[in-house]
């Protein structure tokens, strides 16, 4: 797909706006009126009958979905100060521009529904309901974390919520997905899994193994693959012979959705699990963008112009759509939306404050965790003369 | 305590049989016979009849009754839901199972040789092994890989390998060696009810030995111990290490050197992570000696690492280099006689443990 530049003028919100009147203004309306909205661009099925493009909201769900992606965003963006001030280490690889995908998915699904992902998962992780606190204290390798400072921003984890993390191997996460879907089916739970992937993976051979036994078996597993056309530094048409990404399930059906519009990702996964739960796998390609590079070590221009980047940014946000979209239907003003947005800075800042304050694990915590039952055996330090263990 | 082994010795005019005192009961001089096949099938069998949640997973491992026939007549008793034939895809299933294994339930992961675990390898090591670690145990897996290690008959260079010393390094890693019917019962039904990822290491060429079990054995309830080595033969003049079809050759080195005045104790190490250093330590400390056998490439495997452990602990003790036994430094050769060569033989274990005692060979 190509990201042309189209000037300001012609960007049209989604429906015709009314101008402001203070004197018929609405508070916030937290009410389930019914609002319609059409998603920015129509589905694209293969081997499936793609689902409309009108969809139904309500204001509530409209004012949610601005406040968790505004969450999101300013978590990602302080997670980058963090980083350039050297309080989180080693990797970290952010996700501002796809909130939509986050956002959109958690809408369409419940918490018995389970999401693997890749490495790129501060925001998943909290839409699966962690924490700031629990993000950040991890992202510091601090105890409150939510692998308790073990595992670091690749390896989020939340279980009871279906969170099966957070994963380090690129494609790695799709088998195991695939495997969460066969274990709903052994168990007979009415439940799918989604198995997150990125451009980059899409070539996994691993996955396509994965795929032909989940359409052998019909394993209720939704392949999403998040097409932000970029695989670290390769863009897709260098990696890529066919970048169809939806299409590449040959046999099993795939849809393509505009990942930067969250009506689009609710639409696509709710359409998606009622499909996984009847025929077996499907693909969901969604298409969305970047704005950090790969990782905090990459600065993101070196292989796509600062323009691209700011034109998505002006055009395509999912934040902006949605802001947009509340601000026309006169569910909040423009400064009440700001407001939002200062105040999820402020449980950013605060959640960090309190993430700065935890500690770092007690050095016990190095032995803990090897195994689940651990018999008693020993285990060493470096200098095992020095430093040795017993695994409970 | 004295192991117990009945031999079927091909051309042997006489038959040993040694008296055994289990610490669960008295032994029967007429024992039943189990061969390791119908073991480790009886305690797939028992576990999977006792939890709903464990299943099969591997190539031919339903309606072929098993490459090896393992798995024969599982499929007919627990259906095609409980026991799946997978395409040739190790590096899917593999990664599929762990994914069950994370969202609670047991499978058994067969792997043809575990030679070709290494396509999956990944998934063995950073998916399942790591895990727990990483998440600070909210996600743990309780998995069992297994299948055939090490040499068979003529297979050639990529059928060969022993993965003993590669798993047997990782962290969360548990490893599993099993020589006798009652260790390939006792251990598999201990990996199956463990809640940690399981390698569990057979060997091919024992699958149709035969092994006297005692009904405490054959019982459902049986189970071994994860990581407690087994003396198999005591002895007082020098420790003779051994696991898998090793320790076979390893009694019959000991039978050798009964005749020659040389006591060899013979310790079936059952465990390869956790390493029972303290069964080795404390044998070394009362032979002074020690010969470590096995199968695959000498550097950097289990040999060497018994060696170390036994330097740190019982440096003092020595009264002799320790002297290490194992496969040839080479990809196995095909033809007889270079395969021979390459792998031990009971002749080389007999002339370590003379070596030891300072007598010429």
């Amino acid at each position: 797909m190509a990201l042309t530049r189209r000037s300001c003028n012609l960007l049209k919100p989604l429906t015709t706006p009314i101008s402001y009147i203070p004197s018929i203004h609405r508070p916030f309306s937290t009410d389930d009126a019914k609002i319609t909205v059409e998603t920015s661009v129509p589905f694209i099925g293969h081997k499936c009958e793609p689902p409309p493009r009108t969809i139904e909201t309500t204001p509530k769900e409209l004012m949610t979905f601005f406040r968790d992606m505004a969450k999101m965003r300013r978590m990602e963006i302080a997670a980058d100060s963090l980083y350039k001030s050297k309080l989180i280490r080693g990797f970290c690889h952010l996700y501002d521009g796809q909130e939509a995908v986050a956002v959109g998915m958690e809408a369409a699904i419940t918490k018995k529904d389970c999401i693997i992902t890749a490495y790129r998962d501060h925001c998943i992780f909290l839409g699966r309901g962690g924490t700031l606190l629990e993000a950040f204290a991890e992202l510091m390798g601090r105890k409150d974390g939510c692998s308790k400072g073990k595992g670091g921003s690749m390896h989020f984890y939340k279980k009871e919520a279906g969170f099966y993390g957070g994963h380090g191997i690129v494609g790695a996460q799709v088998p195991l997905g695939c495997g969460l879907a066969f274990a709903q089916k052994y168990s007979k739970e009415e439940h799918v899994s989604f198995a997150m992937y990125g451009d980059g993976a899409a070539n996994q051979g691993q996955l396509f193994e994965a795929l032909n036994m989940a359409a052998l078996w019909d394993l209720p597993a939704i392949f999403v693959c998040e097409n932000n056309h970029y695989g670290m530094g390769t863009a897709e048409w260098r990696a890529a012979k066919s970048p169809a990404y939806y299409k590449r399930g040959d046999y099993v059906p795939g849809l393509k959705v505009d990942g930067m519009d969250v009506f689009a990702v609710k639409q696509a996964c709710k359409y998606a699990k009622e499909h996984a739960l009847k025929n077996g796998p499907i693909i969901l390609e969604m298409d969305t963008y970047r704005y950090h590079g790969h990782s905090m070590s990459d600065p993101g221009s070196t292989y796509r112009t600062r323009d691209e980047i700011s034109g998505v940014r002006q055009e395509r946000d999912p934040i902006e759509r949605i802001r947009k979209l509340i601000v026309s239907h006169e569910l909040a003003t423009e400064k009440e939306l700001k407001d939002i947005e200062k105040e999820m800075r402020k449980e950013v800042d605060e959640a960090i404050k309190q993430a700065k304050e935890s500690p770092m694990p007690d050095p016990s915590e190095l032995f803990t965790n090897v195994y689940a039952k651990g018999f008693g055996v020993e285990a060493y330090g470096a200098d095992r003369k020095e430093v040795k263990a017993v695994l409970p | 305590m004295w192991g117990i082994v009945r031999r079927r010795f091909i051309s042997n005019l006489r038959t040993q049989i040694q008296s055994v005192v289990y610490a669960s009961g008295f032994y029967s001089s007429s024992a039943k016979q189990m061969t390791v096949r119908d073991a480790l099938n009886s305690a797939l069998d028992e576990e999977m009849a006792a939890d709903p949640t464990v299943f099969l997973m591997g190539e031919e491992v339903g309606e072929y009754q098993g490459a090896y026939k393992i798995t024969r007549g599982l499929l007919d008793k627990y259906g095609p839901d409980r026991v799946l034939d997978t395409p040739i895809t190790e590096a899917g299933f593999t990664g599929i199972a762990v994914g069950a294994a994370y969202h609670g339930l047991k499978p058994v992961v067969e792997f043809m040789t575990i030679n070709f675990a290494m396509q999956a390898i990944d998934h063995i090591i950073n998916s399942a092994a790591k895990s727990n670690y990483m998440s600070a145990s909210q996600i743990s897996v309780p998995i069992v890989f297994r299948g055939p290690n090490g040499a068979a008959a003529g297979v050639g260079a990529q059928h060969s390998q022993c993965y003993a010393p590669w798993y047997g390094s990782c962290p969360g890693l548990k490893v599993l060696v099993p020589y006798s019917s009652e260790d390939a019962r006792g251990l598999l039904k201990a990996a199956i009810r463990d809640p940690d990822p399981v390698v569990f290491l057979e060997n091919e060429l024992l699958y149709g030995e035969s092994f006297p079990v005692s009904a405490a054995v054959l019982d459902s309830s049986f189970c071994l111990p994860i990581g407690k080595a087994k003396t198999e033969r005591e002895g007082k003049d020098v420790t003779i290490t051994a696991f898998s079809k090793m320790v076979g050759l390893a009694l019959e080195a000991a039978e050798i050197l009964e005749k020659d005045g040389i006591s060899a104790e013979v310790i079936n190490l059952r465990s390869i992570r956790p390493l029972d250093r303290a069964a080795i330590n404390t044998s070394v400390r009362k032979t002074n000696r020690l010969v470590t056998v096995e199968e695959g490439f000498p550097q950097h495997g289990v040999g060497a690492e018994i060696c170390t452990s036994v330097i740190e602990d019982s440096f003092e003790y020595l009264d002799a280099t320790i002297e290490r036994i194992a496969g040839a430094d080479v990809c196995m050769p095909y033809a007889a006689n270079l395969e021979r060569m390459a792998v031990p033989q009971v002749e080389d274990i007999v002339r370590a443990a003379k070596r030891t005692c300072y007598i010429s060979v």
